[in-house]
């Protein structure tokens, strides 16, 4: 197994295009999604706060048991800028995670740049690059064009697991949408627990946040963010 | 012809369609009442896709999930105060035997309905899941009169589109025709099989089963039918978008 992924080859392989480290619709997209979600957590936070208990089942409320009772403060009267907020930021997060979907299933870029390739799923390449975050070793890989193990997986369960989930537990609060398909409550066991867990997901999309971020700040704050905001290929860095 | 100008060409043309595609579905989302009272503003943009999404959706009319009776909440709580008006106090010091409702507006015969006359009507009941929306919620059963039953006797004028409903004390709500017209929609005076308690909304309350709590206007005194929100109160169908919540809580 090399020690560091050959550049000129890659790039010969690679179409021009691909020279650019991420492609403008991704670096929109990625931006997009960053206002909207940040939008939805700070709102999300705002609604929760109005009732900060968490319960399992169809129903639960002051003065029956809770499942959870959050640390926070009981925080009444208008969180109703929230409300708006939320489903304003989620409506652009959907949309625009919808157009970045289409964009990787049709131009490949999922394929190419997500799904893992054979040689990287060995027992040999899975211990070599788990060995690397445990040590914080080899992380910068300036001017790698394909992510690593740990970064394909983590971005494939965050588009593909948590965001459908997160979507799934909102419209299952929705009385409107189960009305049409009470399948979207009932699968949950009760508009309760949807709500309990969009509030676990949104834990686990934190988490993520907070790693993705730290894991740019480790890796090279200034190149990464440049890569993301101008497409510039890392080469290009002094 | 060059690359540059032809590369105009296709965004001036795509920037046409986007512009005439949006012109069309305004104008069509108009004429189907896609467009919710409250579409002003920074938020009006989420509020009309989520009502015009949700009214496509539920074209048919879909029901509410109902629960058994087994599945009846043990603890039902509430927001707010009932109403410190005199008008109020007056009639719930006396049973509402003097209480009335009003229909009027839009309508064929203006009613007034005493909560005797209410109870001679057909009765139906449903066990429903309230959620409001600070987020807690119950399952109750609820009896009353559907409100399509009272539409149609007062006869509702063709051009009708919204069903305004003010209670004894400042909130007040609106429903489009597709929810006021729902089979689920009551003026429910029971809940549990008894009389619909006080803190509930004693006498009558509204109840819309496939919107948020604070759609089941309580306490309820007067229905106007209408064409047009504009004109009453603040203008957007209901005092909810006062405090930032949406005209409509389908969510």
């Amino acid at each position: 197994m090399a020690d560091s992924v050959a550049l000129p080859e890659l790039a010969i392989d690679a179409p021009a295009s691909d020279l650019a480290r991420h492609s403008a619709l991704v670096r929109r997209t990625h931006w997009i999604h960053t206002a909207a979600v940040s939008a939805l957590i700070v709102s999300g936070g705002a609604i929760l706060i109005a009732h900060p208990r968490l319960y399992w089942g169809e129903t639960g409320g002051a003065g029956g048991p809770s499942l959870v009772d959050l640390p926070l403060p009981f925080v009444f009267g208008p969180s109703g800028w929230g409300r708006s907020l939320h489903f304003l930021a989620a409506w652009i997060a959907v949309l625009n995670g919808l157009l970045y979907v289409v964009f990787g299933l049709v131009d490949r870029h999922f394929r190419r740049r997500l799904l893992p390739g054979r040689s990287e799923l060995s027992t040999r390449s899975i211990r070599q690059v788990l060995d690397d975050h445990v040590h914080l070793r080899r992380l910068r890989a300036d001017g790698a064009i394909r992510y690593n193990l740990l970064q394909q997986l983590a971005y494939l369960v965050v588009i593909f697991v948590l965001f459908p989930l997160i979507i799934l537990t909102g419209f299952a609060m929705s009385p409107a949408l189960t009305s049409v398909a009470p399948m979207l409550v009932t699968v949950w066991g009760g508009q309760q627990s949807a709500r309990t867990m969009h509030f676990v997901f949104t834990c686990a999309l934190v988490l993520f946040v907070v790693a993705h971020v730290l894991m740019i700040a480790l890796t090279g704050f200034r190149e990464r963010m440049r890569a993301m905001i101008t497409g510039d290929h890392a080469r290009t860095a002094p | 012809m060059s690359g540059i100008s032809r590369r105009r060409l296709l965004r001036g043309g795509l920037a046409a369609a986007g512009l005439s595609g949006l012109g069309v579905a305004a104008a069509l989302a108009q004429r189907y009442g896609l467009i919710p009272p409250d579409h002003g503003g920074i938020y009006g943009a989420g509020e009309t896709l989520t009502y015009a999404a949700q009214r496509l959706l539920t074209a048919r009319h879909p029901l509410a999930r109902e629960f058994t009776r087994a599945e009846i909440s043990k603890v039902f709580p509430v927001n707010g105060p009932p109403p410190e008006t005199e008008s109020y106090a007056r009639l719930r010091a006396e049973g509402f035997r003097g209480w009335r409702l009003t229909v009027e507006g839009l309508v064929a015969r203006p009613l007034s309905i005493s909560l005797a006359e209410l109870k001679t009507f057909p009765q139906t009941a449903q066990i429903t899941h309230q959620a409001c929306e600070e987020g807690w919620s119950f399952i109750a059963e609820w009896s009353g009169v559907r409100l399509s039953h009272v539409l149609t006797l007062a006869g509702i004028r063709p051009m009708a589109k919204f069903v305004v409903f003010f209670p004894f004390d400042e909130s007040w709500d609106s429903l489009d025709m597709a929810d006021a017209w729902h089979p689920q929609t009551l003026l429910a005076y029971g809940m549990n099989a008894r009389d619909l308690p006080v803190p509930h909304g004693a006498p009558v309350r509204l109840r819309v089963a496939r919107q948020l709590g604070y759609k089941s206007v309580k306490y309820l005194s007067r229905i106007v039918v209408t064409d047009s929100l504009h004109e009453i109160e603040n203008g957007l169908g209901s005092r909810s978008p006062d405090y930032g919540y949406s005209w409509y809580a389908g969510i």
